[in-house]
Order: C-alpha cells, then sequence, then structure tokens
C-alpha cells in the first residue's frame, strides 16, 4: 500500500499576524515605561522584597488563609450535610447560617468581630440562659486582630464553602449512595467512604479557587490592622512614604503565593480524577440517556 | 415444609398518588431462583427494592429469613427499625443494580473489598484474599486493577455480582442485570448468575431475559400494574400463558 502522508501548506493568517504584533508591540511599550519610571523606585522595591517585616507579614498572611480555609472548609462540610438533613431545624439554621454571612459585607463581618467586645463584653464556658459559669474571659484580651481575623474570614468562608459542598454532594449518582446502603454502609461511612471522595471532582476546583481568592481576600484584614502582608506594607510606607514601591512589594509576593497555590491546585485535581476522565467514562456518560429505566 | 427464605405477604407502595404496588404477596424458598417478569412501570422493580428496604412499604410485611424487614413488632404495634439494625439486615441481603453502581473511584478489587472492610470489620489482608477470591469465581482475576471506567458493561456487572456477594448474603436481588448492556454482553453476566443459583444462592431476579427465566428460574412472577397477574413454574406458564395481557406481554418481548 503507498503511505499519503498530509504535510499541507497553510493558508496565510495576515488578521492573526497583525494583532500579534500590536499585542507584542503593546507589551514592550508597556515593560519599558514600567521599568525606566522613575517614581517606581526600583531599588526600594528590591530591598524590601526580603525586608523582615514583609516576610512577617507574608508569614502571618499564609497563616490566615490556610486557616481560615481549613476551618471554612469543615464549616461547609458540616452545613452542606445539614442541609441535606430530615429534620427542618437542622435545614433552617444552616439556610440562616449561609443567608446571612453571604448576605452582608465581608467588611463589615471583619470590623463586627474586632468589636465584638462592645456586644459581649465577656465570654465564658458555663450554663447558658443566666446560669453558673465555670471559666470566664474579657473579650478584649482574647479577640486580638488576630482571631477576629480568622473568625470573620473562617465563618464567611464556610458559607461559601457550603455551597460549594452542596453542589458537589449533589453532582453523586444517587445509585452510589443505594448500592453503598445495600451494602449495610451507615449514614457516616456512605458520607465518608462513597459519596464525598467523589463529590470532591466537583468541590476541588471552586475551593482552588477560594483558596487563591483567599490568599488575597486577607488583605481586607488591614481594616483592623492584621499584621498581615498589607497592613505590614502600609506600615512602613507610612514611615517612609515609598507608597507605590511597598505596594508593588506586596503585590509581587500577592503574585508569587497565588502562582504556587495555582500550580498545587493543578495536582490535587489530578488526584481526585482517579478513575475518571478515560474514553470509555466519557463515552459511558454520553449514552446515559439512551440507556433504559424501570421503576 | 421450611420456612421461605424470602416471604412477601399483601405488599402495598405509592409514590403519591400512584399506587405502585396493590397488595402483592410471594415466596422465595431457600435456594430457590424466583423471576419477575412484567411491563416497564408495572412495579417489579419497586417491588424488589422494597425487599432491602431502599423503598419503604406502605402496608404488609415483608421477612428475610423469618425477620421482618424494616420494622419491628412492640407492644402490639410496629416500630421503624433504628438505621444501624436496618443496615445489619441489609448485610443479608445482596443487591445488584441495572446499572452497575460500581464506586468509580476506587479499583475493582477494592470495590469487591469495600463491604467486608467497612461494614464487616474484615482485617483488610482477609478482605483482600476474600475479593480476590470472589472475582477469580465471576471471571474477573485479570482485572482487579482496573476502575470501573476501564471495564465494558458485563465486566463492571460482574465486578458488582462479586462485590454483593462479599457480603455473604442469604439472598441476592437482581434488578434488570442485563437491561443496561450491549447485547454481546449479556451471556457473560447470565452465565454468572446461572453458576450462583447452581451454587444454591437464593435469588430473586427482575428481567426480561426469558431464556433465562425458563432456564433457571424455579418460579416465574408476571406482574402488571401493581399485582401478580400470572405465576407459576416458568416452562409452564412460557409455554402456555392463560392471561391475556401475559400473553400480549410475550409476544412483545421474545
Amino acid at each position: 500500500m503507498t503511505e499519503l502522508p498530509v504535510d499541507a501548506v497553510r493558508p496565510p493568517r495576515p488578521g492573526r499576524w497583525l494583532a500579534a504584533a500590536v499585542a507584542g508591540l503593546f507589551l514592550v511599550w508597556l515593560a519599558y515605561t514600567i521599568i525606566v519610571n522613575p517614581n517606581l523606585h526600583w531599588d526600594v522595591i528590591v530591598a524590601f522584597l526580603g525586608d523582615g517585616r514583609i516576610l512577617g507579614g507574608l508569614w502571618v498572611t499564609i497563616q490566615l488563609t490556610v486557616l481560615s480555609m481549613a476551618i471554612g472548609l469543615a464549616l461547609g462540610v458540616l452545613t452542606a450535610v445539614m442541609q441535606q438533613s430530615g429534620d427542618p431545624v437542622l435545614r433552617g439554621a444552616a439556610a440562616l447560617y449561609t443567608w446571612f454571612f453571604r448576605g452582608t459585607p465581608l467588611l463589615v463581618q471583619l470590623i463586627f468581630w474586632f468589636n465584638i467586645g462592645l456586644v459581649f463584653p465577656a465570654i465564658a464556658i458555663g450554663v447558658p440562659f443566666g446560669g453558673p459559669k465555670l471559666v470566664e474571659w474579657q473579650a478584649n484580651e482574647l479577640v486580638t486582630p488576630f482571631t477576629a481575623a480568622l473568625l470573620g474570614l473562617a465563618i464567611n468562608e464556610g458559607a461559601y464553602m457550603a455551597e460549594i459542598v452542596r453542589a458537589g454532594i449533589r453532582s453523586v449518582d444517587p445509585g452510589q449512595r443505594e448500592a453503598a446502603e445495600a451494602l449495610g454502609m451507615s449514614h457516616g461511612q456512605v458520607l465518608r467512604r462513597v459519596v464525598l471522595p467523589q463529590a470532591m471532582r466537583v468541590i476541588v476546583p471552586p475551593t482552588g479557587n477560594q483558596f487563591i481568592s483567599m490568599l488575597k481576600t486577607t488583605s481586607m484584614v488591614s481594616v483592623i490592622a492584621g499584621a498581615e502582608l498589607l497592613t505590614v506594607a502600609q506600615r512602613i510606607y507610612l514611615g517612609n512614604f515609598e507608597v507605590i514601591a511597598l505596594l508593588v512589594v506586596a503585590s509581587i509576593w500577592y503574585v508569587v503565593l497565588t502562582t504556587i497555590a495555582s500550580v498545587g491546585q493543578h495536582f490535587i485535581e489530578r488526584r481526585f480524577e482517579r478513575g475518571h476522565g478515560t474514553l470509555p467514562a466519557r463515552v459511558r456518560r454520553n449514552l446515559r440517556p439512551f440507556a433504559g429505566g424501570g421503576v | 415444609m421450611d420456612r421461605p427464605m424470602v416471604e412477601i405477604r399483601s405488599v402495598r407502595k405509592r409514590f403519591g398518588a400512584l399506587e405502585v404496588l396493590k397488595g402483592v404477596s410471594l415466596d422465595v424458598p431457600e435456594g430457590g431462583v424466583v423471576c419477575v417478569v412484567g411491563p416497564s412501570g408495572s412495579g417489579k422493580s419497586t417491588l424488589l427494592r422494597c425487599v432491602n428496604r431502599l423503598e419503604t412499604i406502605d402496608a404488609g410485611r415483608i421477612r428475610v429469613d423469618g425477620e421482618l424487614i424494616g420494622f419491628e413488632e412492640r407492644d402490639g404495634r410496629l416500630h421503624h427499625l433504628p438505621p444501624a439494625r436496618l443496615n445489619r439486615q441489609r448485610q443479608n441481603i445482596g443487591m445488584v443494580f441495572q446499572r452497575f453502581h460500581l464506586f468509580p473511584h476506587r479499583t475493582a478489587l477494592e470495590n469487591v473489598m469495600e463491604g467486608p472492610l467497612v461494614v464487616g470489620g474484615v482485617p483488610r489482608e482477609e478482605a483482600r484474599r476474600q475479593a480476590e477470591e470472589l472475582l477469580d469465581r465471576v471471571g474477573m482475576s485479570d482485572r482487579a486493577g482496573h476502575y470501573p471506567a476501564q471495564l465494558s458493561g458485563g465486566q463492571q456487572q460482574r465486578v458488582a455480582i462479586a462485590r454483593s456477594l462479599a457480603m455473604r448474603p442469604k439472598v441476592m436481588l437482581f434488578d434488570e442485570p442485563t437491561s443496561a448492556l450491549d447485547p454481546e454482553l449479556v451471556q457473560e453476566v447470565l452465565a454468572v448468575m446461572r453458576d450462583l443459583a447452581a451454587s444454591g444462592m437464593t435469588m430473586m431476579v427482575v428481567t426480561h431475559e426469558m431464556g433465562f427465566a425458563r432456564e433457571v428460574g424455579d418460579h416465574l412472577v408476571f406482574i402488571d400494574d401493581g399485582v401478580i397477574v400470572e405465576q407459576g413454574d416458568p416452562r409452564e406458564v412460557l409455554a402456555d400463558p392463560r392471561n391475556e395481557r401475559f400473553r400480549a406481554f410475550l409476544g412483545r418481548v421474545l
């Protein structure tokens, strides 16, 4: 048999070449104006990139992000499971939580948590509704900028994660639950062993987005002097008036963090694709509407 | 005579305004194979799903090995069983679904190990050994490390049967086990079921495979519109169906 290789010449695309040339030229001009701009103070930027205070703020930003995402995820799973409950009080409590915390601005919540001492001057563990107290703290000692920031970010995040987890749980074929129940699994086992691992495929990508978004959202904590990256940068430029340079320093670190997080997201997503994404699965999914169903 | 392995008495089930089962009674003796046939929407799958309480019945009684399913009788009243005891009952009842429902994030071997490992509390090594034996029994040893998406429908259904058998059930329920399969894959699943029947397993099979019913079934039940319309020895009722609707149904499927 004769080989008939296809080695054809592509038609010219003058429009595309022109657009690429314009875009390229624009990028070069942009880089040039930024690099030669005397107002940016590149020497200051370089000097402060590794500054101890900046690195300390960076560490607080990382801590706030990781902790509030972890607590938010736990709250989200709990709330999503409550939303699926057969009990109307549990469902109502979950709905109230997401409704309130998605309905008020995070900025307001942060300021509120920081000033919680104005509403509840003392926080105690004991019998509620005015019973005896075992331990008591002054709110002003307990609520540091860090704890206020963590409370605000985590509780707000939990309300959003609840929706993401709920969508994940709903994406799992109801037949999976039935198959697990038919084996005799308890509700908890069905959730842990069968539903959540499969829901993770749907949960992980938006959670990665939330994480990346959270890295930057932590900068809001600067309104309550949270000692994270932006707060630290602001404190420094209030002293030396290098406003732009320090904002650039902070921005560079935010970009570094989000880039690392994006790479991590990619690998975690691959982990939860186990058993999916091969050709037969996709073919089967497309064929599903044609399969007969008995009552 | 011994008491039947599955005893279904005057079972009624409604979904909203639609009554799907209108008083069905049926016995499956130990080691018996009962095939349930009927047009789509007749209630045959619902009947099967009531036996392991994937559906809750509205009236009647279902007993498996003498034990009332889903309820207990105390002080002259029925009480719903607490979840832990219902789960224990379900361990005795294997179920095979039309669409397999293998766990997609676990390999064939892990699917078969899952029940004994998580529910049965069997040590991992022991569960693995049993799962390997069961995969061998359904002819799937060479695919033990494959994920469900890498298996054909017939192979998935054989793994699903092995997964149910891993709980050592007293009775196996099959809900149209070959209806979602390409025609050339049906026989490999029926062959496994034939072996299972020959080994003395008590089976309740909702199916459209009249050949299987005739060859393997001890008893055939035709359900239409929520009631048993005709039943008897499969060879006899299939050769000489008396009921008009059963005759029309056979005309369509044969």
